[in-house]
């Protein structure tokens, strides 16, 4: 009995190091990517494996070690899938709008046009006459 | 059926997502989750006409892969950060022409790029026929976008056929 439990405390504690590393490297690459777009990658990795592995450890705890059955971990991270893209893609429009506002873009440049005739959606909103948009064009 | 269960699928996910928030494995908390799932896209009807048909078992097997993905992809992101100087990055921006049309796959899509680490969408085109995204580490782009494409749209044309 007593190796059951050292062996589910053992998995436990891997899978939060493990959570709590992916955090760490995650904040890391926050502070040394060169501009704001590619320090945008660092905390998408921390929300996913990162809370992912600590999320997974509570379950193993409560499940072998307790003898609980907890299914919130698993809406926590079903919320956080559904909301931690759109946080994002916010910060990237309003990083959009800075560039043409002038501040000068990151090693990857401006981003180029979508095609001759149309633009991203965070410049222009669809209207009339917009090539593709509404039927009636 | 039609209507008086309009929407089946939302319908059952309202029933699992209630048993996992009240976390009891009880007949009265199944009863009072089939009222939220019966009742609720009934009121709400009215607020999504015209959705995809979607393919839930293709689906499941596209939300494995993108798990699986996501694991495999942190470990890359996890190796440039740790290990490859910054001169040495290149950061790319990726235009992907969309084949998707309707606004429910294209949103599943761009979600699907942010999630796996590596890659974060931006923007779409005005009419929703391009996606804007940004890649860490791209040295050649055109054929990341025609992986992301082969790997994920494709499939997702599936789900959503």
């Amino acid at each position: 009995m007593t190796g059951d439990f050292a062996f589910a405390e053992l998995l436990a504690s891997a899978l939060i190091v493990l959570g709590g590393a992916f955090a760490l490297i995650g904040s890391w690459g926050l502070v040394r990517l060169p501009s704001l777009m590619e320090r945008l990658h660092g905390p998408t990795k921390a929300s996913t494996l990162g809370l992912g592995g600590m999320l997974l450890g509570s379950v193993v705890f409560f499940q072998l070690v307790e003898g609980t059955w907890t299914t919130h971990e698993l809406l926590v991270s079903v919320f956080l899938f559904v909301t931690a893209p759109i946080a994002a893609n916010m910060i990237a429009k309003v990083h959009l709008h800075q560039l043409k506002l002038g501040k000068t873009p990151g090693p990857a440049g401006p981003p180029a046009e979508p095609g001759p005739d149309s633009l991203w959606a965070t410049y222009e909103a669809p209207h009339k006459g917009t090539p593709g948009c509404f039927a009636e064009d | 059926m039609n209507r008086f269960i309009p929407h089946p699928g939302l319908s059952v996910m309202l029933v699992i997502m209630w048993m996992v928030m009240v976390n009891d494995l009880t007949f009265g908390t199944l009863f009072l989750g089939l009222i939220v799932g019966i009742f609720l896209p009934l009121f709400t009807a009215a607020y999504w006409p015209g959705r995809p048909k979607v393919n839930f078992a293709v689906g499941f097997a596209y939300i494995a892969l993108v798990l699986w993905d996501i694991i495999v992809a942190n470990f890359e992101v996890a190796a440039i950060i740790l290990f490859k100087p910054n001169h040495k990055l290149q950061p790319a921006w990726l235009s992907i022409p969309l084949d998707l049309d309707t606004p429910e796959a294209i949103t599943v899509f761009a979600g699907t790029i942010s999630l796996t680490p590596g890659t974060v969408s931006a923007d779409v085109s005005a009419c929703g026929t391009w996606l804007l995204v940004h890649a860490l580490h791209a040295p050649d782009p055109a054929a990341e976008v025609a992986r992301v494409k082969q790997r994920y749209e494709a499939r997702l044309k599936r789900v959503f056929a």
